[in-house]
């Protein structure tokens, strides 16, 4: 007989399979908790908020006395202005952003410094970006609380989501195809634009609409810059107040009867299939354009 | 001793052994050079990687670079239409010249060089785009716009890669869909559409099967007649069979260049002879 | 076929000098852009530090940074942050709790136990999930964990600590999972393979060679989390109440950093006040949490990456 004994290794198989095979049922459950929270929640909307989803929910203003006659209208409406400041202004910033990043920065502290920045800018909370949007938008620049002024603190908000999905689009276009435009003679900025932004375009736009999905159903800016919730009409530029849906949906459930708080599921029921949409298209784009080079 | 220093010392010795073996020059033809370079050195920040190197390179030949790995072969055919400086630490010294200019001379622009000096790459690289937009690229991004004239290049540069036979009513289908061996054939056309004068050739077909090779190789005899190609190869037996001048490099230098003939049947340096014939390497 | 053109000669007649300008111009623009993510930073910073002055003049930094009582509508008003924080805490240790188990262990089954049809399902699932807006979660809070919480522990408050405690942790869990996950994949199966090799079973390899692998991704995930949870708003806005207070109890009512800017500013506070710069007081505080819990990941990342 060796140093070891064969029988004790022996013996003490059966426990570590019996460990081994548990771990893997906690694991699993742990896993479930996610599906189990989501069916929780989608049954509870549902549950509350079906009895209220008529079709004149959609098309009626907000009422903060009948909850039989208050309506989403507003809130759907004004979600779509702000959606029309928020994203072609983060497009465009982020997209750049991303470009320069990949394919003009020079490797050095410069660079380093704007990475970093970006991702602590990903990590403020988007209440501190709401305070931004109140002290420079409304009150500096004196835009009130108008879409445009809520429209660019949501933009500065999903700046680095975009940015980093667009800089991941863009590093998976392998550097032979860059080279190809540049050895037949094409510049700089004829590669940049011709080829490796059209490849990157299913990333960047994934990158695009789930961050859009994000400010759509973000909240705490939009009270700090203080959208109001009782507006009877929609707005006719972007220098007009209006509503949103997450907004409305706050301001229900804040509400002490509790018809509003069933009226503020419809709303989330609303919303969440808004949202359902839009990763769907995500989804489909990723899944369709997803390139093996 | 510092690195410089070093550097130097090495530099005479390996110049030396240039100039013994007489390598670098054909003197027994009087077409034009297309290239020649003239004392070319490089690194890559610290590293020497190419040291005095003068080779001339004659009109409607192929000229075949062979040499074990990171002997420097890759690094002098991407200097002669500059892409080598892709990479931010690479620095020169010495002329190449294209056609009586220096490549390097400020008015004789990068984009300017590459649009006459065409290459073809390691691995197939088309773009994420049909057939047609990949042929079609180069004479769009140097402005040729009209439909009826692209319609004409591409017909006519996939003709002269021969392969326009098999890819004719594909056209508008993604280059991704085409067998390695088709996608470097529409990488070559893609290097045609633009009419440069030269070919450089990185490995055209180590990332090819044996007959995907041959068809190439074919295409590299058939195009010598109006074009100049320079190919880089890993593969002694190709250069061989297609080249008319084979340089052989080596630990960045030059050891011998002249007639393919020469080189695989009776090379001057000792060293040649034990590569071509598969000592080492 | 002949050809009745020349490519090299049209291309010589193209050539302008437009393009060449657009390519010296376009570096310049794309810069100018990127700045403004840094003029972003630099104005949440100067705004909170500016408006925080201001406070500072009215309020004693001593008091702001030593109290415990925030009572800023009363008429002998205190500002002692120490009560939001701690409502903050709460919230995050409870979060904290229960995320990280349940985040790792879905991280664990993903990357080690799981086959590629359930990945593909349980994946998209985590990211919706991660989707789902705050205010919906808040509704969730308030509607369906507090009235179960209070139906089998009657000691809880209608507001509380423990169910935003819990949905917060709910909201963080695809974080968790997917940044976790991210990191055990990425070590590579020749190291398993040692372990397999003699015998090992897979929780003994998971907990001996794949999760001490890849323990910075691991902790940079949390840090990360822990710092989305001190900012989270909504949910805690709606189901934790807004009653500062200086303690650990997490079945009675209480106040975070950011409820509190939520209250204030969806009431008609008058610019100009106390209370009104209290605000970017606090918001500097949050920011400054959230700043050094994202340094923190950072850093654990660089410190430690892993070079396989």
């Amino acid at each position: 007989m060796g140093l070891i004994d064969k029988k004790i290794i022996d013996n003490k198989r059966t426990s570590r399979l019996f460990w081994n095979n548990t771990a893997m049922v906690v694991f699993f459950l742990c896993t479930l908790v996610g599906l189990l929270v989501l069916a929780m929640l989608i049954y509870d909307t549902l549950n509350d908020g079906l009895r209220f989803l008529r079709w004149d929910f959609i098309t009626n203003f907000a009422s903060a006395r009948n909850v039989e006659v208050s309506g989403f209208y507003g809130a759907i409406i004004g979600s779509l202005w702000l959606m029309l400041v928020t994203a072609p202004v983060a497009i465009i910033l982020s997209v750049s952003t991303a470009l320069y990043l990949e394919e003009y920065a020079r490797k050095g502290r410069v660079t380093d410094f704007i990475k970093i920045n970006i991702s602590n800018l990903a990590g403020v909370p988007s209440v501190v970006f709401g305070l931004l949007g109140l002290g420079l938008f409304v009150r500096a620049m004196s835009m009130g609380n108008s879409v445009l002024a809520a429209g660019l603190t949501l933009a500065l908000m999903i700046l680095p989501v975009i940015a980093v999905a667009s800089q991941e689009a863009i590093r998976a276009v392998p550097s032979s195809v860059r080279e190809a435009s540049i050895g037949m003679g094409a510049t700089k900025w004829q590669t940049v634009s011709r080829i490796v932004l059209p490849a990157a375009i299913p990333g960047i736009i994934t990158g695009i609409i789930l961050a859009l999905s994000r400010a759509i159903g973000e909240t705490a800016p939009l009270v700090v810059i203080g959208v109001p919730t009782t507006l009877l009409r929609t707005p006719s530029s972007v220098m007009d107040p209006f509503q949103a849906m997450p907004m409305q949906i706050y301001s229900w459930v804040k509400m002490p009867q509790h018809d509003f708080s069933d009226l503020a599921a419809t709303g989330i029921i609303v919303l969440l299939a808004i949202l359902l949409a839009m990763n769907s298209v995500a989804i489909f784009i990723r899944n369709k354009f997803s390139r093996k080079y | 001793m510092t690195p410089d220093t070093k550097i130097e010392t090495k530099n005479i010795k390996k110049q030396n052994i240039v100039s013994s073996t007489d390598a670098g020059t054909l003197s027994n033809d009087n077409r034009k050079n297309v290239f020649s370079s003239k004392n070319f050195n490089l690194w890559y920040g610290d590293n020497h990687a190419l040291q005095d190197i003068n080779l001339d390179f004659k009109e409607n030949d192929i000229s075949a670079i062979i040499g074990p790995s990171g002997c420097g072969k890759s690094t002098f055919v991407k200097s002669l239409n500059r892409m080598v400086e892709l990479v931010p630490i690479v620095r020169t010294e010495g002329q190449i010249i294209y056609k009586d200019r220096d490549i390097f001379e400020k008015s004789f622009t990068k984009e300017e060089l590459r649009t006459k000096v065409g290459m073809v790459f390691q691995k197939p690289n088309p773009f994420p785009k049909s057939i047609y937009d990949n042929v079609a690229y180069g004479p769009r991004v140097h402005g040729i716009k009209k439909k009826k004239i692209l319609d004409e290049v591409v017909e006519s540069s996939l003709r002269d890669a021969a392969i326009w036979d098999e890819l004719k009513d594909r056209l508008h289908e993604n280059a991704y869909g085409l067998s390695g061996g088709q996608q470097q054939r529409v990488c070559i056309a893609r290097a045609l559409a633009i009419e440069p004068d030269v070919i450089l050739m990185d490995e055209p077909t180590s990332a090819l099967d044996p007959i995907s090779t041959i068809k190439v190789e074919d295409l590299m005899k058939e195009l010598k007649k109006n074009y100049s190609i320079i190919v880089v190869t890993h593969n002694m037996q190709q250069a061989a069979r297609v080249s008319d001048t084979t340089a052989f490099f080596y630990e960045g230098y030059v050891v011998e260049h002249d007639d393919t003939n020469v080189i695989f049947e009776n090379p001057n340096d000792k060293r040649t002879e034990d590569y071509v014939s598969g000592r080492f390497g | 076929m002949t050809k009745n053109y020349n490519v090299q000669e049209m291309i010589d007649k193209n050539k302008s000098n437009s393009s060449n300008t657009i390519e010296k111009l376009i570096p310049t623009i794309l810069f100018l852009i990127t700045s403004i993510s840094i003029l972003a930073t630099i104005a949440i910073l100067y705004i909170l530090a500016s408006e925080s002055i201001e406070f500072f003049r009215r309020i004693p930094f001593i008091d702001f940074i030593t109290g415990t009582d925030w009572r800023p509508y009363s008429g002998d008003a205190q500002y002692g942050i120490w009560a939001l924080i701690s409502g903050t805490f709460r919230i995050v240790i409870i979060a904290a709790i229960f995320a990280m188990p349940i985040g790792l262990g879905a991280a664990i089954y993903l990357s080690e136990y799981s086959s590629d049809t359930i990945r593909r399902i349980i994946k998209p699932i985590l990211e919706v999930l991660a989707g789902v807006p705050t205010v919906v979660y808040g509704y969730f809070a308030i509607n369906f964990v507090t009235p179960i919480l209070r139906s089998i522990w009657s000691e809880v408050d209608l507001f509380n600590a423990i169910s935003p405690g819990i949905v917060v942790g709910i909201m963080i869990i695809p974080m968790i999972a997917s940044l976790s996950e991210d990191a055990m994949s990425s070590v590579p199966r020749a190291m398993r393979e040692g372990s397999y090799g003699m015998g090992a079973t897979k929780i003994e390899t998971t907990f001996k060679v794949v999760i001490p692998a890849a323990i910075s991704g691991i902790m940079a995930s949390f840090v990360l989390a822990i710092s989305r949870a001190i900012g989270e708003t909504m949910i805690v806005s709606i189901a934790a109440g807004s009653n500062p207070n200086f303690s650990l109890d997490i079945t009675s009512t209480l106040q975070t950093m950011t409820a509190f800017i939520v209250q204030i500013t969806s009431g008609d506070t008058a610019f100009g006040t106390d209370i009104y710069y209290s605000l970017y007081a606090v918001g500097l505080t949050l920011f400054f949490f959230t700043f050094l819990m994202n340094m923190i990941s950072i850093w654990i990342s660089k410190r430690f990456r892993e070079e396989y």
